[in-house]
């Protein structure tokens, strides 16, 4: 099963759904299709990744086919379909942070975590991503981990600040 | 309370004036926008609070004031007192810096200049001014600082000068007196006449006319018609939609009721891009607060007039800043455009009329309206009318966000209000447009910004993305690093863009690595025109543009790294080295120290020298060097 086949390469458990939590968000959404996306959005802000369970589940609610759930889920660059590590490190890599030396930032996070974009470590502590500009140009590079923004970044830096996630 | 009438606002916006310009103690206005936060404002902001509570000063946010490389940016005013912005203020300068405006002390190094004129241009129209000058302090003005000396702001008006938090702040500056003027007008057509003699075309990139947009969407059968805010802001480098939704949400609220009344609409939606947490709290923060006081939502201002906002979010697909796309994402689906030979303004979300404008655009509505068409179409060039707001970034010296009117020439943005290249390094090219547009060399930096200008040069306006370039960028890499970002991006729908781009790619990934052949730049002209051409929507149709306008404009470079295997920017790693020269070198060994490899050697006091097969190219000694004493070979 596909989505089996996923949580296989990082060894995770997969979440244990609360489906009347589930309930609460179609819910919030007034159970309408076209918001299926934000609806997407909650559950994955709930479970840092889309459980399988969960999107049979709004498939049966919502009556939309589950192949189109899943076409959503893999267009839209921010979901995931394997769970992700207690912190994201994401890297911008913007245009403005590109010329600024993003690309120097993601070679040595890469090296230091021991693991490729889209990728999460073993322990679970990391995941790292990347994203196409978050708006900081002026304080290029810039890196998010969670939801704070590290300004100015350069290699150096780096791990210290990874130092303080656990 | 509903605000009924003109004279209601007036009075919301007398009691506010007090708060924004004549506060009865100290003020300090933190500028909270992501670029402060990241810079540390937040941190300030606590430290602020915590000493307001013992030293009774109000602390207040504002949105980005537009200089971002010198965030943290706080101003401060008080009774008697000139109101200045200070830069920089980190949490652990926060005291002193607050000491010093106490005593009158203004320190150049802490002080970006004297804030001479806080004022709302469209609350001056309205009667609702700052009243009392404020005393001079032998300061210079912020207004005459090179960097904000040629900018004019009528999109970003009230970004950094109010609280985003605050629609009485917003209506105290002239807010919502253009929705007032516009739902009294009982011929709505007149309100589109306005806006098409103002000139106005759409700030997203494509430049369309604004009033012929919404006059065809008026003549369109079908209900209920729809207003659109694109607020997806895909274009990496560009931020402009983002500050304006964090600073001055209102303006967009106030420009899309003004547009549903004048085209008919009864649905609006603000598609805003998840990337940007910070402006959908600040949207869904504004849409409750107008609708508290009946300036959105049923029966607006008692017209009868109903307006209901809904705002959904992006998922990261930069695709779906294209207008067919969009429509498709807010209907729950994946957003693959289609072809436009039926305009979206005729049959757009769910098949029905849907006016969508870009952020920026909408932000421009109430200015319009409020000083008029004519005032509006005073800025500008012959066709292109009005100011731009341009991020500009990259390697220049004040990064940040300028809005100055269209035709100002590039040079004057990149050097006078820019401040010229970064660390004194050459300038070597601007890139606008985003992936769609192209980069411009030295030679062109006469042209004026204008829509048609640039797009003769091989570029174009695009979103408003202005990234600097310099001797350090390669420009084979450039062109390499768009078509990789397409290539993500790409719906995959049609042949030409999603094989096209993947062919462009690989020729660029091939060139970068040294392994560029006789035969690759007339094979990715070709392809270019065949991507460009054929393409169904305008992210494959202007995909070629970076390749196409840096090998117009930079052809030298392309040679040098097929036929010379040579990088000569030091960006594509095997076809360059670094090595220290001698007669520049001090030996002060801040290289050898920091270099990750231990490649660096020497004794000190001597010229050192760089162990080829240590080095890994990682650019840190060529960046610290302070003598320029490492160079690319």
């Amino acid at each position: 099963m596909f989505l089996a086949q996923a949580t296989l390469n990082t060894g995770a458990i997969a979440a244990d759904i609360d489906y009347r939590v589930l309930d609460d968000l179609i819910e919030d959404l007034k159970g309408d299709p076209e918001n299926l996306i934000m609806l997407l959005q909650a559950v994955q802000r709930k479970y840092n990744y889309l459980p399988e369970p969960a999107l049979e589940y709004i498939s049966a609610k919502l009556t939309i086919p589950l192949s189109r759930i899943y076409g959503i889920a893999t267009f839209y660059a921010m979901f995931s379909l394997e769970p992700r590590g207690k912190n994201i490190v994401s890297i911008c890599l913007g245009t403005a942070c590109h010329v600024r030396g993003a690309e120097r930032i993601k070679e040595h996070l890469e090296k230091h975590l021991g693991i490729g974009a889209g990728q999460t470590t073993q322990d679970m502590r990391f995941t790292l991503e990347t994203v196409r500009c978050i708006g900081c140009c002026s304080l290029g590079p810039a890196v998010n981990i969670n939801d704070k923004t590290f300004a100015r970044m350069d290699p150096d830096r780096m791990a210290g600040v990874l130092k303080d996630y656990e | 309370m509903r605000i009924k009438s003109r004279e209601d606002l007036l009075a919301v916006g007398k009691k506010a004036l007090d708060q924004l310009y004549n506060p009865p103690v100290l003020k300090m206005n933190i500028g909270m926008a992501s670029c402060g936060i990241a810079a540390g404002a937040r941190a300030s902001r606590e430290k602020a609070l915590r000493l307001s509570e013992s030293e009774g000063f109000i602390v207040s946010d504002a949105g980005c004031i537009g200089f971002c490389e010198q965030e943290p940016l706080i101003d401060m005013l008080s009774p008697g007192m000139p109101r200045v912005m200070f830069k920089q203020v980190t949490e652990d300068r926060l005291e002193d810096v607050l000491e010093a405006y106490r005593a009158g002390r203004f320190d150049h190094k802490s002080v970006l200049g004297r804030m001479k004129h806080p004022e709302s241009i469209i609350g001056e129209v309205v009667g609702l001014t700052p009243g009392a000058s404020q005393s001079n302090g032998g300061i210079p003005e912020l207004e005459s600082i090179p960097f904000y000396s040629k900018q004019y702001k009528i999109a970003l008006r009230n970004c950094g000068y109010m609280d985003p938090a605050s629609i009485d702040q917003y209506i105290a500056r002239g807010g919502y007196f253009g929705l007032f003027e516009c739902l009294g007008e009982k011929d709505p057509g007149r309100i589109i006449d306005i806006v098409t003699a103002s000139g106005l075309r759409g700030r997203g990139g494509g430049g369309f006319p604004t009033g012929r947009k919404w006059a065809t969407a008026r003549h369109a059968p079908g209900e209920p018609k729809n207003i659109i805010c694109n607020a997806d802001e895909g274009d990496p480098g560009a931020y402009m939609d983002r500050s304006v939704l964090e600073g001055d949400p209102h303006s967009v609220l106030e420009g899309m009721v003004i547009g549903a009344y004048a085209v008919g609409a009864s649905q609006g939606f603000i598609y805003v891009r998840n990337e940007y947490p910070l402006a959908v709290v600040r949207l869904v923060g504004a849409i409750k607060q107008a609708e508290r006081y009946g300036l959105l939502g049923d029966n607006i201002i008692g017209s009868g007039f109903n307006f209901h906002i809904k705002i959904s979010t992006g998922a990261g697909a930069f695709v779906c800043g294209e207008s067919t796309a969009l429509m498709r994402s807010l209907e729950g689906r994946v957003g693959r455009p289609r072809a436009k030979y039926i305009h979206t303004v005729e049959k757009g979300y769910h098949n029905l009329p849907s006016v969508l404008n870009n952020v920026e655009t909408w932000a421009n509505v109430p200015a319009v309206i409020m000083k008029g068409a004519e005032w509006y179409a005073s800025f500008g060039t012959e066709k292109s009318k009005g100011t731009k707001v341009f991020s500009l970034v990259g390697k220049i010296k004040n990064t940040g966000l300028v809005e100055v009117p269209m035709g100002t020439p590039l040079r004057e943005i990149i050097y006078d209000v820019g401040g010229g290249i970064l660390k004194n390094r050459k300038f070597k090219a601007v890139q606008t447009g985003g992936p769609s547009g192209g980069c411009l060399p030295e030679s062109l930096m006469d042209i004026p910004v204008d829509y048609e200008r640039l797009s003769a040069a091989g570029s174009m306006m695009g979103s408003g993305g202005m990234i600097v370039m310099d001797q350090d960028t390669c420009m084979v890499d450039v062109a390499r690093y768009f078509l990789q970002f397409l290539e993500e991006e790409s719906c995959g729908q049609c042949v030409p863009c999603r094989e096209g781009i993947k062919q462009l790619l690989r020729i660029l990934t091939d060139i970068c690595a040294g392994k560029g052949k006789d035969g690759d730049i007339e094979l990715l002209e070709e392809l270019a025109l065949t991507v460009n051409g054929l393409s169904l929507c305008a992210l494959g149709g202007t995909a070629s543009n970076p390749v196409m306008s840096t090998l117009r404009y930079f052809r030298d470079e392309y040679v040098s790294h097929i036929y010379d295997k040579k990088c000569r920017a030091g960006v594509c790693k095997g076809l360059f080295s670094y090595a220290i020269n001698p007669d520049k070198c001090t030996g002060c060994r801040l290289c050898a120290i920091k270099c990750p490899n231990e490649a660096v050697g020497g004794e000190k006091k001597k010229p050192h020298s760089i162990d080829q097969d240590k080095c890994i190219q990682c650019r840190i000694c060529y960046e610290s060097c302070k003598f320029d004493a490492v160079e690319i070979k």
